[in-house]
């Protein structure tokens, strides 16, 4: 069984700084880390490999230095790497970024299912997952919180939604978004992060895909960042003033005012 | 302090000090409490390759020495010495075989050593049998088919929770420590049973206990090197082993300042925090100043033991000598510090005071090592070794 885990390169930390020109994240003289939500997708992929056999191909887009968050993948049990990085990648959409991602999942060819985390703590927007499953146009479930049964090329697994869980089949290949509910990631490894020192980083540029350059990157994105700031905080608190009855009814007063009871 | 240290050695370090910190510490204090034997956490530490390090490359280990295990136990003892200890047993449990097996004895046990599937430990200890270690009284008698193993061992580590057992038992009684030999009984032999489990003072998460042996029938290929020599293999095993108790007692010191510092930067007794208290300060700065000089010290031992240099008795016995005398002191000056806080179970630093103690009095009391260092100090009349 051949698995493809999409994980992304984040800061590790609450404290980004914005460049006010492009509206991206400074990522210079900060810690990176892996995504923590793609950690789950990378911890359940090495477990699926285990027990089925086959390999976990690592991958990400990013600058150069995002090649150190796959070789933490393979000190974590990914098999490969691929790190897609080319100046006209940068400044992407989500849009933008699936699309680049699909086309170099269709370059890998041989796969059965993708994992990805459900969202990332930078961007939050938990869409790259399910575009990239509609580019490639396969199966997706998001939330996934157990893989139940893999068999005769079909997937069993159990989805969070708000009320409860939904039991969902569907065909491989396939997209999956893993919830930290999942599994508990394991730690590195000595021989992991030995093998991970040495290991082969496949790096692709625009070049090794078949896109084109205003698909990709900032041309090929229908969003755009137009500004990104923190909001002003405004204190808005009102005393209520009087003996305590006829605070509390005036607060039910306000309450109902706001619609809230 | 940089101690120039091999990537591979800090990478061993930095991943130790990540699993004592993320899998160790949220759960110490409960361990403690409960008595129970940290078997998540020793899995945790086998799939991290930690029982591979001091395991040969030829057994799937990674080769590394003295040195390499000491920074594991330091890192594991800063947050929790009795995880620390029975990490460390399954390497004093397999010591003697890396030494004097054969290459099957050691194909046949240490690869299970070195991926953490199974726990060693070596039993020596009797009731007769402490600093005096040759008043051993457990037999081996020579049988048809093998060696019959009848005694009782005391205060075994991982008793219990080890599946393979170095145990020294007389081959030749007549002879006394001179008829002693190292066996490997592995757990579940059939006479082989565990006594009671000991509850003490420190370190009580990990498992100590008898090891009992009626009419336990082991194969003779199971004998280490040659009979009548156990007594000899044990001793220089402990020549071996000592920095690694060294390096638990300068991880435990290292854990009792950190916690010391961070209580006096935010204790505030006359409208200041005591760290600004000299009197404090002093106090902090010579645990500082021995807990460094300890960890140089094990550190110069460790890499005199893997240089291969024949006799390493003395600077072993006095890295772990120095060493544990510094946790203990070093121990109780951080309850000191932390006052009434310090001596609740709230705190970590009552639990490393508690645990400091054995470092004083296993692998060799600090007395009977400093027997072997004086007797040393004769042959070479006081002169630098």
């Amino acid at each position: 069984m051949n698995i493809i885990v999409c994980l992304k390169q984040v800061p590790g930390t609450t404290h980004v700084k914005i460049n006010p020109e492009t509206n991206s994240l400074v990522r210079e003289g900060i810690e990176n880390i892996i995504n923590p939500f793609d950690t789950y997708a990378l911890e359940e992929g090495v477990r699926l490999r285990e027990k089925h056999g086959g390999k976990v191909t690592v991958m990400t887009m990013g600058p150069a230095q995002a090649e150190a968050a796959l070789r933490e993948a393979i000190s974590l049990g990914a098999d490969e790497a691929i790190l897609l990085s080319d100046r006209a990648f940068a400044v992407a959409d989500t849009w933008a970024t699936a699309y680049t991602i699909s086309r170099a999942v269709t370059k890998i060819a041989d796969y059965d299912l993708i994992i990805c985390g459900r969202q990332t703590i930078d961007g939050d927007t938990g869409q790259v997952g399910p575009e990239t499953a509609e580019m490639l146009d396969i199966p997706f479930v998001a939330y996934v919180s157990n893989i139940e049964e893999i068999e005769g090329g079909n997937l069993r697994v159990k989805r969070m939604v708000e009320e409860g869980h939904e039991i969902i089949t569907a065909t491989l290949p396939a997209v999956i978004t893993v919830a930290k509910e999942i599994n508990v990631p394991r730690l590195p490894s000595l021989r992991g992060k030995m093998k991970s020192k040495s290991a082969d980083i496949t790096t692709w540029t625009i070049n090794d895909l078949d896109v084109s350059e205003n698909m990709v990157g900032l041309a090929g994105s229908s969003t755009q960042v137009i500004k990104v700031f923190f909001p002003e905080r405004v204190s808005q608190a009102e005393i209520l003033e009087g003996d305590l009855e006829s605070k509390v009814d005036t607060l039910i007063e306000r309450l109902k005012d706001a619609k809230l009871c | 302090m940089d101690y120039f240290f091999t990537d591979d050695q800090k990478m061993i370090k930095d991943l130790a000090r990540q699993i004592a910190e993320e899998r160790v510490l949220p759960v110490r204090a409960e361990l403690d409490e409960k008595e129970e034997f940290p078997r998540d956490i020793m899995n945790d530490l086998a799939g991290a390759d930690m029982f591979r390090v001091f395991v040969p490359e030829e057994y799937e280990g990674l080769g590394g020495g003295c040195l390499e295990l000491c920074l594991v136990v330091e890192e594991l003892s800063r947050i929790c010495s009795a995880v620390a200890v029975s990490y460390a047993a399954s390497a004093l449990g397999c010591m003697t075989l890396m030494e004097y097996g054969t290459d099957e004895q050691k194909q046949k046990y240490l690869p299970d050593i070195a991926s953490g599937k199974k726990l060693g430990a070596f039993a020596i200890t009797e009731s007769t049998a402490g600093s005096d270690a040759g008043n051993i009284k457990t037999t081996a008698e020579k049988v048809e088919g093998g060696y019959l193993l009848n005694g009782t061992k005391q205060f075994i580590t991982n008793g219990g929770e080890a599946e393979i057992y170095t145990v020294m038992a007389l081959t030749d009684k007549s002879k006394g420590a001179r008829g002693a030999s190292a066996i490997i009984v592995e757990k579940d032999t059939p006479g082989f049973t565990f006594g009671k489990k000991e509850k003490k003072m420190g370190i009580r998460s990990s498992s100590t206990r008898e090891l009992v042996f009626k009419n336990c029938l082991v194969p003779e290929e199971n004998l280490l090197g040659r009979p009548g020599h156990g007594f000899i293999q044990a001793m220089r095993l402990f020549d071996k082993s000592r920095p690694g108790i060294g390096a638990q007692a300068v991880g435990l010191a290292q854990g009792a300042l950190e916690a010391a510092v961070e209580y006096a930067q935010q204790r505030v007794q006359f409208d200041q925090t005591i760290i600004n208290i000299q009197a404090v300060q002093h106090m902090l700065a010579d645990m500082a100043i021995q807990t460094e000089a300890a960890r140089a010290l094990v550190y110069a031992a460790a890499k005199y033991v893997d240089s291969g240099a024949k006799n390493v008795t003395e600077p072993s016995a006095m890295s772990k000598v120095f060493a544990a005398d510094t946790a203990m002191k070093v121990s109780v000056d951080a309850v000191q510090i932390c006052g009434g806080s310090g001596y609740m179970r709230d705190y970590p630093v009552e639990k490393m005071m508690r645990d400091a103690k054995i470092l004083q009095i296993y692998e060799g009391t600090n007395q009977i090592l400093r027997n072997a260092i004086a007797a040393n100090l004769r042959k070479r009349k006081g002169r630098t070794a």
